[in-house]
């Protein structure tokens, strides 16, 4: 009888993987990021105020990037690699487009409203300024020598400057940051980082004359929240006293007093993060976190595992820029970072993210279902 | 170019990638570990402090003021109590931009733009986080207005409050007081926090005198509330434990005031400038207190606008001064009886002992006349006589007898020259004036020289001496109890609103005026019967069914005090004399005594006699006059004889 049973659990978990293995997809990676979406739709339901609305559109978000996982996890390496350059300059040209418009309409722009759907191109960027840059040091000899870092720099500067001029501080830099794990990945030396790292420092320096003045108020309440307690500080001290005030085991669920009473601001997108650690505590939060670094953990085993440069760089970037996601945005709402809209990967609402996300991860799978093909 | 040339290892590329995901993996776990403990800080290290942030966000303390305690007059008659009343309440901490959320108010139609300075500052005067009144008294129109475009407005919101309600009108105004809004300096020298939710504060009378006694003390309630600030009823889904402590109602106030007579006195004095106090002489109760023009309280605890105050401030007859406490006049004659009693003490005159009154009287060694009322004289007059015809030459020459310092000092034992001690406070002293006063008052040496003529006039109460009403009415009290007296009050007991225990206010008794010879007393008392019994006031005392004592008087108006805008007719008017007099009755056993000024009455026995006589008639014999307007049918029936 028990062995009955016991075939029984085996025999399904050979037929999901089965299945699984012929849709290209990774089983422990699907399985950590269906627990965190999972996790996710069940704190927004708190987070929304017991709305079952915000569940429904939120799980509808959620199906559409499962689907263009799905999608991209079919994809050939080789056609991927193809399709890099392409995608970069259509995304490019659509960023002028969407600049230009901002320009005459004299206002912030970030999305072309194509009717049915709005679309940012810079969320394209995300993805296509990696792929770019594996792309091009495929051919080249690593690690990358001084002419070959020249071009990637245009490469990635140019599209992340685009992306600031929006302007759109938070994703310009996520930009910089996925184009540069590449760089990374493909072996930098030492000497070049630490000379990168100073330079930043003293292009931070230099821009801070460059920002506007809503975002210096926000590097500025950062670095005291207190001095503008019901304006731009509100955020940061709502949503520390909100996870402070949960404690170990939290307030309980729908018990988060921050949350449900509306001093929290954006709980439902960027700052959800805050009504785990009120409501679910510190437990609730280090859960979450853990699955994020099963996730990434995960990735990153299967890009190490690739043969191929341009998949191993691609992958590589995907897995470390999610966790830079979750770091953002668990630093920014615990008050560790300035508050940049960056949101929580799979959990926060609404959005192209998670699209982009999960568009990202089925792309890893695809190049690692076909690691021992040159791509 | 040697780079174009370098040939890919392929096998080097793979371990320098696997380094570096190594170096990421650390990376990513000492990041981790930087969340890890921030959170660890917040929530275990820090957590009871961010519990009290939370606690502190979302349940807020809301004060639940008091119910004020009711007033009554002694038969238990209402004269101050509270009626629900809506009013716009502002909390500013909930408010983004007061101006234009003002500017709204005004826009929508609940808001005066007259009223906005006084709501400005009303504003900044209150904590942040108190409930402000900005507009009271809202009528259904303006609810309703308001309900409309509620959404509008977060930290604005209709409340129902007690507002404090006169329903006696005018009637006693001066001795009831009133509460007006709470103003700055009323909140800087109060305790904020005593007065959060309460919008109002007594200002004079028993209402200001007895404020702590009448506002309770206030309790406290803890709502849970939203970001917006409104309460929020989630009790059941976030589970708090939320306390309220009871308000302590304030105490009921039993007034001495006894309403019907307080009706006839002001009857009586309708359109006059006149002050009338009646004092019940055993006990010091005051039975009436009455000040002429007087105004409606209800429009203070209303809120008045600033051209109503203004109006009421500007006016030439003044309502707002309180003439029975503040005004001070020359007592005249009135004060005739005590200087007679003051001679009689210090042996220079005898109940018998003549004086010949040729119509004027001259200091030795001086030409100067000083003249008696009458010009003709009262021919040869003793005590009795002199004070009944109040013979001005009598008490100029016994005046001179005594000195200035032997009389200032005579009339001060029966409380001239100081407040008396009234419970309501806010009493003027008035003066009594001697050599030392008038070294201290002036300031060049010539002024400073006390003249024997003053002493001359000092003796019928003329010259620098004033009184308030207050004094002659407790200076006759004395004289009706033949030296035994009691502070004077007007509030006879506290009772607790909720356990219906009354504390009584027990009488004050004042030491007692000794004279060497109790029987000086009755020759004073009997010289004021004279005064009624073919006096100078004969004609008041007709037909009483008891005996009274009383005193005419007359006070000159030297000048126009006040400022000079008086139109040509009536500043012969305003030149007048002020009328006096004072009584008290029955003569045998005293119930009340009773001082009526009318200021430029001319005439004490015509003017207010009269007027003393129905005060005691509707006290003694609850007697009272048909009231104007009343059908003319009945107040005949009433009265009986049809006169």
């Amino acid at each position: 009888m028990r062995e009955d049973v016991e075939s029984t659990a085996r025999r399904t978990l050979t037929r999901s993987t089965r299945i699984l293995g012929a849709l290209q997809l990774d089983g422990p990676l699907v399985l950590g990021l269906a627990l965190i979406a999972v996790y996710g739709q069940f704190v927004l339901y708190s987070a929304s105020g017991g709305d079952w609305n915000t569940v429904v559109r939120g799980s509808i978000r959620l199906c559409i990037g499962a689907l263009a996982m799905l999608v991209c996890a079919q994809i050939k390496p080789g056609q991927l690699r193809r399709l890099s350059p392409w995608l970069y300059l259509v995304g490019l040209v659509l960023l002028i487009i969407v600049d230009a418009i901002g320009y005459v309409g004299k206002g912030a722009q970030r999305w072309l409203d194509l009717g049915l759907f709005r679309f940012q191109p810079s969320e394209i960027m995300k993805l296509a300024v990696p792929m770019a840059c594996a792309w091009y040091l495929r051919e080249r000899a690593l690690p990358p020598d001084g002419k070959t870092l020249l071009i990637l720099a245009v490469i990635i500067l140019v599209p992340t400057l685009l992306t600031i001029v929006q302007p759109d501080l938070g994703t310009g830099l996520l930009i910089l940051m996925s184009g540069g794990l590449v760089v990374l990945f493909a072996g930098l030396q030492a000497w070049i980082i630490a000379l990168l790292g100073g330079a930043s420092v003293a292009a931070a320096w230099g821009g801070w004359y460059l920002l506007h003045d809503y975002q210096r108020q926000r590097v500025l309440t950062f670095l005291d929240p207190q001095s503008d307690p019901l304006g731009a500080g509100y955020h940061i001290i709502q949503s520390t006293i909100a996870i402070g005030s949960g404690g170990v085991t939290g307030k309980g669920y729908l018990q988060g007093t921050q949350g449900q009473l509306e001093f929290l601001p954006e709980r439902s997108t960027d700052f959800v993060f805050a009504v785990i650690g009120e409501e679910l505590g510190l437990l609730g939060a280090l859960l979450l976190l853990a699955l994020y670094l099963a996730v990434v953990a995960r990735a990153l085993y299967l890009a190490s595992q690739m043969r191929d440069t341009f998949a191993r760089l691609l992958s590589g970037c995907l897995a470390t820029i999610f966790f830079v996601y979750v770091f953002i945005n668990a630093g920014m709402v615990s008050g560790l970072l300035p508050v940049v809209g960056v949101p929580l990967p799979l959990v926060s609402y609404g959005g192209t993210s998670m699209v982009t996300l999960l568009a990202g991860f089925g792309m890893l799978m695809a190049l690692h279902a076909n690691r021992k093909l040159a791509a | 170019m040697a780079a174009r040339g370098r040939i890919k290892d392929l096998w080097r590329e793979q371990r320098l990638f696997e380094q570096r995901a190594i170096t990421a993996t650390v990376l990513i776990g000492l990041l981790a570990a930087v969340l890890v403990s921030r959170l660890h800080w917040l929530q275990v290290q820090r957590y009871d402090h961010f519990t009290d942030l939370a606690q502190g966000n979302r349940v807020r303390v809301e004060p639940l003021p008091a119910p004020r305690g009711m007033i009554y007059d002694r038969s238990g008659a209402v004269l101050a109590e509270n009626r629900p009343a809506y009013q716009l309440e502002l909390v500013r901490e909930q408010v983004k931009d007061v101006e234009a959320t003002l500017a709204e108010l005004v826009d929508i139609g609940v808001l005066d733009p007259d009223d906005l300075d006084f709501v400005r500052r009303a504003i900044r005067s209150r904590r942040p986080f108190d409930s402000v009144p900005i507009r009271l008294r809202l009528s259904e129109e303006d609810m309703a207005r308001f309900a409309l475009h509620r959404h509008r407005f977060p930290g604005v919101d209709i409340r129902t409050r007690l507002a404090r309600h006169y329903p006696q009108g005018e009637t006693a105004v001066h001795a009831v007081g009133y509460v007006g809004a709470l103003s700055e300096s009323d909140l800087e020298r109060v305790d904020r926090e005593e007065y959060a939710g309460i919008s109002t504060i007594g200002k004079i009378g028993v209402e200001g005198t007895f404020e702590d006694a009448l506002r309770g003390r206030k309790g406290s309630r803890q709502i849970m509330v939203n970001a917006q600030g409104r309460p929020v009823d989630r009790e059941a889904v976030l589970d708090e434990p939320l306390r309220t402590v009871a308000a302590k109602h304030g105490a009921d106030l039993y007034l001495t005031l006894d309403l019907e007579v307080q009706r006839v006195a002001e009857q009586a004095v309708q359109g006059q400038r006149a002050a009338i106090i009646a004092l019940d002489p055993r006990n010091g109760e005051v039975i009436a207190l009455v000040s002429r023009p007087g105004f409606d309280p209800n429009s203070f605890a209303r809120g008045l606008t600033r051209a109503e105050f203004a109006a009421l401030n500007d006016d030439l007859d003044r309502p707002l001064f309180n003439r029975a406490l503040r005004g001070t006049y020359p007592p005249g004659s009135t004060i005739k009886p005590v200087v007679a009693l003051a001679g009689l003490e210090h042996g220079l005159v005898t109940p018998t002992t003549t004086r010949a009154c040729p119509g004027w009287y001259s200091l030795p060694g001086s030409s100067h006349r000083f003249r008696d009322w009458k010009r003709s004289g009262h021919g040869s007059v003793a005590l009795i006589e002199a004070v009944a015809q109040s013979c001005d030459i009598y008490f100029y020459a016994l005046a001179t007898q005594l000195g200035v310092e032997r009389l200032q000092e005579f009339l001060g034992r029966f409380g001239l020259g100081g407040p008396t001690g009234l419970d309501v406070g806010g009493e003027k002293s008035g003066l009594l004036p001697s050599p030392a006063w008038k070294r201290s008052a002036f300031k060049r040496a010539e002024q400073q020289v006390w003249f024997p003529g003053e002493t001359v006039i000092f003796g019928i109460g003329q010259g620098y001496m004033t009184s308030t009403p207050m004094q002659l009415a407790q200076m006759t009290a004395v004289l009706a109890m033949r030296g035994a007296s009691h502070r004077p009050r007007l509030v006879r007991a506290l009772r607790d609103p909720v356990t219906r225990v009354e504390t009584p206010v027990p009488p004050a008794p004042l030491p007692t005026v000794q004279l060497r010879d109790q029987a000086d007393w009755d020759v004073a008392v009997q010289s004021m019967v004279a005064v009624m019994q073919g006096g100078t006031a004969s004609r008041a005392a007709t037909g009483a069914e008891y005996s009274i004592a009383g005193k005419t008087g007359t006070a000159q108006v030297f000048s126009i005090a006040q400022n000079a805008r008086y139109d040509e007719s009536t500043i012969s008017e305003r030149l007048r004399d002020h009328a006096w007099f004072i009584a008290f009755a029955p003569v045998e056993a005293p119930r009340i005594a009773v001082v009526v000024l009318v200021e430029n009455g001319r005439s004490g026995s015509g003017t207010a006699a009269p007027i003393a006589r129905s005060v005691m008639d509707a006290y003694l014999l609850r007697k009272f006059p048909p009231a104007p307007g009343e059908d003319v049918d009945t107040a005949i029936a009433d009265t009986g004889d049809g006169e």
